[in-house]
């Protein structure tokens, strides 16, 4: 394609193509810290590309197609073509990847060990990692948490972070501006704006982390722990994971022995700052 | 060189693995994936030289293609309990038969829906007793339900709500509307049983099926797969046969899809290198614009070559029905878009 560029997050090796320039400066940009491995052959493909060659110019509606395409999702505008990207090479690592177990899941990690908090878009689950991210925690990521069948570890996929609405102020009065991407406003899941991992956390993307405390975090309510048993953890994660099905009897032993392995909670917040003081809390009192 | 060229080369041992730069398996696995194709040169190539991550990356595909065969063949199984009750007899049909049989093509081979082939007077029986086993209807619309019952070769797919797995009754291998009718007593009637006791379609009937299924139903889409499959059986086939290929001709004559099986082998012979006893070893003009379809993608495995793709899109329906009733099913079709 006529604009392209390759990344490496994770374990993942991805070439994107696009027919605009400007999705690929962004994304050259965004992930510009990120070791290059040129040589190394991409494990999945994303496309960013016009559904008529005249909608390149004219009212530029961007698709995102790739080795796996959502049929009839709807385009984007061009102005939200890095959006596009992000949209594309999840749906790339959501589908194609069978590595590892995916859990639609943020994580952090101090000391090897890992903190994993799954939730539905909305709980927090992003902010908190990333702010988390900037403390003495290592973020693993944001969206997606791998974790190895054979050795039970979680594998860092430390992709941009997508911060949304109310989250991106709260950030940007944190870091560097050159961490931040472009704002993209109104976007179909409101506000967006990436926030570039830490320089070490992104050197340390390939040293796996032992998983230590399973959260699932709820956003508003009064601050509250409740310990979640492992049936409900498992329906829970099995229900967060796009590959569990896939995976077969790999995937049910991997997920069986998270269960087990690490205790579980769920956490009601109604602010970031109590979100994090009570993920500290049972980080000190029943991590494993 | 393309990387369809390549992946074809790769698949037919044209080519080295070893031979190709660490990018070009950039344009081979994208195009391998689009062509459902990735795990199945991933077990063509295990034990080859390749770049560490790429020989990472297949060795996750054997198996997750080993997991998805366990559940296709699951699915099989839970097949033929729902029929075993009313005694209903079916054979298994395309990627799950496959498998069934431990096929060669089957290694990496993905499976989608589950295709069974029973009796045409069994089919009310059949649709019955999955119901009760938990399938229900994927389509509500009732023109297309209609459609499907009176003009097709399968039922209406039938969706499993527990499993969310797919199945497609057929009574027959080709639409009914469609200008050639297979023998589907013969079809069933010489169903061949497999070490594990389900029944597949004799070595004859299965090229033959893949064929039509190929060249006589679709508009090759995903082609270079089931052409892949024709290979390999018709190889295996042979290799253990020696008169296979001229039962393959009768066979193929019977069913009214002689030409549909000799063009599929000469295709095969052009791009996965099969050799072809004399008889079949011929040479036909048109083939091009087959072979041209088939390898009709760039190496950023999108599909190209428009036109030609629309014109075989076109010659799919001109084969599956009559001018005036394909009239008919567009207009229905576009005023309910």
């Amino acid at each position: 394609m006529r604009h392209h560029a390759r990344i490496a997050v994770g374990p993942v090796q991805f070439r994107i193509g696009s027919d605009w320039a400007a999705p690929v400066a962004a994304l050259r940009q965004l992930y510009a810290g990120y070791p290059p491995d040129d040589a190394r052959p991409a494990d999945a493909t994303v496309r960013l590309f016009a559904a008529r060659p005249w909608r390149r110019v004219l009212r530029p509606a961007v698709h995102i197609g790739g080795d796996f395409v959502v049929p009839d999702a709807l385009p984007l505008p061009l102005s939200m073509g890095l959006l596009a990207a992000e949209m594309g090479m999840n749906l790339q690592v959501a589908l194609g990847w069978r590595r590892h177990m995916l859990l639609h899941a943020s994580a952090v990690a101090r000391g090897g060990r890992a903190l994993i908090m799954s939730g539905e878009s909305g709980s927090g689950k992003s902010t908190l990692a990333a702010l988390l991210g900037e403390g003495d925690w290592r973020l693993m990521g944001d969206e997606f948490t791998l974790i190895d069948p054979a050795s039970g570890d979680a594998l860092a996929f430390p992709r941009a972070v997508s911060l949304k609405n109310e989250a991106i102020g709260e950030m940007a009065a944190r870091v560097d501006a050159a961490r931040l991407g472009p704002l993209m406003a109104g976007t179909p899941k409101g506000d967006i704006r990436h926030l570039i991992p830490r320089a070490d956390a992104i050197a340390a993307m390939h040293e796996p982390a032992r998983p230590a405390l399973l959260i699932f975090p709820r956003f508003g309510g009064v601050p509250a722990i409740e310990p979640m048993g492992e049936g409900e953890a498992f329906v829970r994660l099995t229900e967060a994971s796009t590959n569990y099905v896939a995976l077969g009897e790999a995937g049910f032993a991997a997920l069986t022995r998270l269960v087990r392995e690490t205790p579980a909670f769920g956490v009601s917040y109604p602010d970031s700052a109590s979100g994090i003081a009570l993920v500290e809390q049972l980080w000190a009192e029943a991590a494993r | 060189m393309s990387a369809m060229q390549t992946l074809v080369d790769l698949l037919a041992g044209r080519r080295d693995a070893a031979s190709l730069a660490p990018r070009d398996w950039d344009g081979v696995i994208g195009v391998a994936r689009a062509e459902a194709m990735l795990a199945t040169l991933a077990c063509r190539l295990e034990g080859a030289s390749l770049p560490p991550t790429v020989a990472a990356l297949f060795a996750d595909l054997r198996a997750a293609a080993q997991v998805a065969q366990a559940q296709s063949l699951w699915e099989a199984e839970m097949a033929r309990r729902a029929l075993a009750l009313p005694g209903i007899e079916f054979v298994l049909l395309k990627g799950t038969a496959y498998a069934a049989a431990d096929l060669s093509c089957s290694a990496g081979r993905q499976i989608g829906d589950l295709d069974i082939l029973v009796l045409a007077p069994d089919i009310r029986r059949a649709e019955n007793a999955l119901l009760n086993a938990g399938w229900e209807w994927v389509k509500s619309d009732p023109y297309d339900d209609a459609y499907y019952r009176e003009h097709m070769h399968e039922l209406p797919p039938l969706i499993h709500k527990a499993r969310d797995r797919m199945i497609d009754v057929h009574h027959t291998i080709l639409p009914r509307t469609h200008r050639i009718t297979p023998d589907a007593l013969a079809l069933v009637s010489d169903a061949v049983t497999t070490d594990g006791g389900f029944a597949t379609l004799c070595p004859a009937d299965m090229a033959v099926h893949c064929a039509a299924h190929m060249l006589a139903d679709g508009d090759l889409q995903g082609g270079l797969r089931n052409l892949w499959d024709f290979h390999c059986m018709t190889r295996d086939f042979a290799a253990a046969d020696p008169g296979y290929w001229g039962k393959l001709d009768g066979r193929a004559a019977m069913h009214g899809l002689r030409g549909a099986t000799h063009r599929a082998a000469r295709l095969a012979r052009d791009i996965y290198g099969a050799t072809l006893p004399s008889g079949w070893n011929r040479h036909d003009p048109a083939d091009r614009w087959y072979r041209r379809r088939l390898l009709a993608r760039d190496d950023w495995g999108r599909a190209t070559d428009f036109p030609l793709q629309q014109a075989f899109y076109i010659r799919s329906h001109w084969l599956r029905m009559p001018p005036p009733m394909l009239a008919r099913h567009l207009w229905t079709k576009w005023r309910k878009r």
